[in-house]
């Protein structure tokens, strides 16, 4: 195994929430709790969850867009969290995003072309506006744009092409790690499998790693090598894509594999349902123990006790649950 | 990729976007009060400015044949007629149309700057930056304004800079307040958030992105404003705070003529009829500029 | 008789640069019991056909055509006959719940109001009928969350109690807009149940309308598939599926991602950008983007008609041997 890139220990991120009423004490909204992961060169890792738990907090903490509340987040070896302004700055050229509203991603009073040149002017204002245009040029033809439409704006381009004029702008500089925060999550369905395919395709070219963050099981098996679960701020399961999707072990991970709907009408109606409760702890006040244990069908009293740790259950597969044996 | 067959060669001439103030520019032509308005004021202005050169009369010399005030007289060049001072109407009022708008746009322009500053950065800041703006602007709201004048011309004295920098000193809080506000919803936006990401500074976010995306409404704002600043100005003339004779002011002169009102009413008339002309083609281009700029009709 | 039959429904709307048409030339009904899904793209008129229906349109919205409901034309209904109709023998459920229910008023009095207002019931009694339909959708709970306001409720129970408030005075079609798109799989999957049950228990008719093709494959009878404003496939879901003749319907189950699918790698792709509605290419809609194209596709538009699979489709392909 090569080395890895990304190295997370125990990331959390909190947030102080104003209590309801007047005097009420702030309470303390735990978006990522205690995550840990590493990331190889090249590789994609896939996040998915549900709204709410946490996965676009963890992308953004990564990438230091927020601040981390404790842990450690090492970019080949050195530590983003410890970093002043400006040397963080400096690594932003290899840390990029892209995001998931394609139109609300593009500030509306730039050119496509501005846009997609601004990285480059805030890192390499050495380069003369014809150079700078040209990279820009470059860069649309890679995406699959048109370089003549240049000096057009944002609203009058597809939400397609917004979102590929945002990957271009996140290409511009070489990064080497991008995380896709619901790349396709807003687009049509004829559109979805354009951009992953575009995305696919740079990062092969580009030998970029990705951390592809969706709630969609299936784009996320496409796209991804391994596979994180994540479920109120915590992991519930860490494993090879291949491996999670044939045999998931944590509960909550067999639950979503079998409400993710089938194309296909034999299928869809014939397959075996996990059913859980729809009634979600609030994010404020998670459960004690394990945090999935008011909606699993396996908990037990040792559930609410003992918070279960991430343990190997195979080779490259990790869960955290006490009963994933049975 | 699907890419490479549909390219053209690099250097083909590039298609020209239309822009969102190009959009704008166009919806607001397409308004009929907008434009109407806008002419008369592009009008009056040219008025105001060049006007006076062409008049036979100054707006201080006194035509001393005509002492009282004088009816219309085409033969002595007197278009409007004379004010109790025998001085000229038309040229005074066009005179006091220069001062009252010179008042109205600069003072608007001192409130802007000063607005949308401490908005942006109070909102894109945020924390105790903002904190500490906000309840600046709060503690200069509650000083009452005219007293802030007099007290300001106390100290340094009538003085007609001060006077811009008295009402914009005042002015500018509402649009800090606007501005910070709108701030406010972009900061979360997802393209400011890309603009961090790629490694923009504060102050390159706030001139690249925020201020831009600020202007539509500070622009709506800014007509509104320099009607208010204008009748601001007359309000403090009226309470002799204003400009000093034998300079005039739109406000001045209507406090002039409503001395007169009973003996001689044109002399109110002529200036206040500008001086309405003026607000109400700014209110209306306010309301056009809001509706042309508004993002939902696209 | 069909609960639903449209014939001939257009949807225009003026706009500063003149007049799009949303909805061209649909005709489909719907039969007792029976779900029809409705699936197509943003801008593909699968919602305005139906907001049309219920006469819920955009007030620079013109309709032409007929949609009859019963013996009532909704087209030309007055206001007042649409309203007695809405919420009793036509429910509509909305993709965001926490903007169909009113924030300001508890749920339990939306859900009764509903009752005292279509069926003359007593507050009492109503109140035992709703508490009994919260019970129904399977709500936790439902004498609580009865006086409970909507923001206090998560997006799920939101849905149900919209469901609930659906089923209430027992419709005879119900119009699904998206019902599960804001919703978390885990909540999804329970919601399409519901909707099921009711179809199945109540022989209501359902319009699912979704852009997601598992949706419709789990819960529809029929599929009507929608591009730019046209039906361009309507047939049996397992047809529409396993046998697609629409080249539109055959490229959107090709690229669309499968969880039971291991294979990876690049995956089949629809070139182009969905069409836009203000300028719609001539002759058939699909043609830029479409692998078969002819010569006449360019200039004629398709008709809807019959294939070997008994299906419909829009499609010059199926009048040539292939």
């Amino acid at each position: 195994m090569t080395a890895p890139l990304l190295q997370v220990r125990d990331l959390k991120v909190h947030f102080s929430v104003r209590g309801q009423g007047l005097f009420a004490a702030p309470q303390t909204l735990k978006a990522v709790d205690g995550v840990s992961f590493n990331l190889a060169s090249g590789e994609t890792l896939g996040i998915v969850g549900e709204s709410g738990c946490g996965k676009s907090t963890l992308g953004r903490a990564v990438l230091q867009l927020l601040p981390a509340t404790a842990g450690s987040v090492a970019w080949l070896g050195e530590e983003l969290t410890a970093l002043d302004k400006a040397t963080l700055k400096a690594r932003r050229q290899d840390l990029q995003i892209v995001f998931q509203d394609p139109l609300a991603s593009l500030d509306p009073r730039m050119t496509a072309g501005n846009i997609i040149a601004e990285p480059l002017r805030n890192f390499h204002s050495d380069l003369s506006a014809l150079e700078r245009k040209a990279r820009v040029k470059e860069m649309m033809d890679q995406v699959g744009l048109l370089p003549t439409m240049i000096n057009r704006y944002p609203h009058e381009f597809s939400g397609g092409q917004c979102q590929r004029i945002g990957i271009a702008r996140a290409m511009i500089l070489n990064p080497k790690l991008v995380v896709c925060d619901e790349p396709v999550s807003a687009l049509d369905v004829s559109i979805r499998a354009q951009i992953i395919n575009l995305l696919m395709d740079l990062q092969s070219r580009l030998n970029l790693s990705m951390l592809f963050i969706s709630h969609d099981l299936s784009v996320v098996r496409h796209v991804s090598r391994r596979v994180m679960v994540l479920y109120l701020g915590k992991v519930m399961e860490l494993a090879d894509r291949d491996s999670l999707y044939a045999a998931p072990h944590h509960p909550y991970t067999k639950a979503l594999i079998s409400a993710v709907p089938i194309p296909d009408p034999d299928t869809e109606r014939a397959k075996p349902r996990v059913v859980v409760n729809d009634d979600l702890p609030s994010p404020l006040n998670p459960p004690s123990g394990c945090v999935f244990r008011t909606r699993c069908p396996k908990a037990t009293g040792i559930c609410a006790k003992v918070t279960p740790i991430l343990e190997p259950a195979g080779p490259g597969h990790d869960v955290a649950c006490h009963h994933w044996r049975d | 990729m699907t890419s490479s067959s549909l390219t053209s060669p690099q250097d083909a001439p590039a298609v020209q976007g239309r822009s969102l103030w190009q959009d704008a520019w166009r919806r607001l032509l397409a308004n009929r009060a907008a434009l109407v308005s806008l002419i008369v004021l592009t009008l009056i202005a040219i008025a105001a400015v060049f006007g006076p050169l062409f008049l036979p009369w100054s707006y201080d010399q006194i035509d001393w044949d005509h002492v009282e005030a004088m009816p219309p007289d085409f033969a002595s060049g007197h278009y409007f007629g004379t004010d109790s001072l025998g001085r000229d109407l038309l040229a005074r009022t066009l005179f006091g149309g220069r001062i009252s708008l010179m008042v109205g746009i600069l003072a608007t322009f001192v409130a802007l700057t000063i607005g949308v500053t401490v908005g942006t950065v109070a909102g894109y800041v945020g924390g105790k930056t903002d904190q500490f703006l906000m309840r600046f602007v709060d503690l200069m709201y509650s000083v009452p304004l005219t007293f802030f004048v007099i007290i300001l011309m106390v100290f340094f004295g009538r003085n007609f800079i001060l006077m811009f920098l008295a009402i914009g000193a005042v002015e500018w809080l509402t649009m800090a307040r606007i501005v910070r506000g709108q701030t406010l919803t972009l900061r979360s936006k997802e393209f400011i958030e890309a603009a961090r990401a790629s490694g923009g500074s504060t102050p390159a976010i706030i001139l690249r992105h925020i201020v831009p995306n600020v202007l539509g409404v500070v622009m709506v704002y800014v007509t509104l404003t320099i009607p208010n600043v204008i009748l601001l100005e007359s309000f403090l003339s009226f309470l002799g705070l204003g400009v000093q004779e034998p300079m005039t002011s739109w406000g001045m002169l209507i406090n002039d003529g409503a001395a007169e009102l009973e003996i001689n009413p044109r002399t109110l008339i002529i200036p206040a009829a500008f001086m309405t002309a003026t607000l109400f083609c700014f209110n209306f281009l306010g309301d056009g500029l809001r509706d042309a700029l508004d993002p939902k009709d696209r | 008789m069909s609960v639903l039959d449209i014939k001939a429904l257009d949807v225009r709307f003026a706009n500063t640069d003149g007049e799009v048409a949303a909805v061209s030339s649909l005709s489909l009904s719907v039969e007792k019991g029976e779900c029809l899904g409705i699936v197509g793209e943003s801008g593909s008129g699968k919602s305005q056909t139906f907001l049309a229906a219920m006469g819920l349109l955009a007030p620079n919205g013109r309709t032409s055509g007929e949609v009859m409901f019963g013996d009532t034309n909704l087209l030309t209904a007055d206001e007042k006959t649409l309203n007695d109709l809405r919420g009793d023998k036509l429910a509509m459920i909305f993709q965001d719940p926490m903007t169909s229910l009113t924030p300001h008023m508890k749920i339990g009095r939306q859900l009764t109001e509903v009752l005292v207002r279509h069926r003359g019931l007593s507050a009492t009694f109503a109140r035992d009928r709703a508490i009994a339909m919260l019970r129904r959708v399977q709500i936790p709970e439902p004498e609580r969350r009865f006086n409970m306001y909507p923001f206090e409720l998560s997006g799920g129970l939101r849905q149900r109690v919209m469901i609930a408030m659906a089923l209430l005075c027992g419709p005879e079609l119900i119009i699904a807009d998206e019902p599960t798109t804001a919703l978390d799989v885990t909540v999804q999957a329970q919601i399409l149940d519901l909707i099921r049950k009711a179809k199945e228990e109540l022989e209501t008719a359902v319009i699912l309308i979704t852009h997601d093709l598992g949706v419709v494959a789990g819960l529809a009878d029929r599929v009507g598939v929608m591009y730019a404003g046209r039906l361009v496939e309507l047939g049996d879901v397992r047809q529409i599926f396993k046998a697609p003749r629409h080249p539109y319907t055959k490229g959107l189950l090709a690229c669309t991602p499968r969880l039971d699918d291991a294979t990876g790698g690049t995956m089949p792709t629809i070139p182009g950008q969905p069409p836009n509605l203000q300028n719609l290419p001539a002759g058939c809609a699909y043609h830029p983007r479409c692998p078969f194209i002819m010569d006449r596709c360019r200039v004629e538009r398709p008709p809807l008609r019959p294939t070997p699979t008994g299906s419909l489709s829009a499609c010059f392909l199926e009048g040539s041997p292939s």
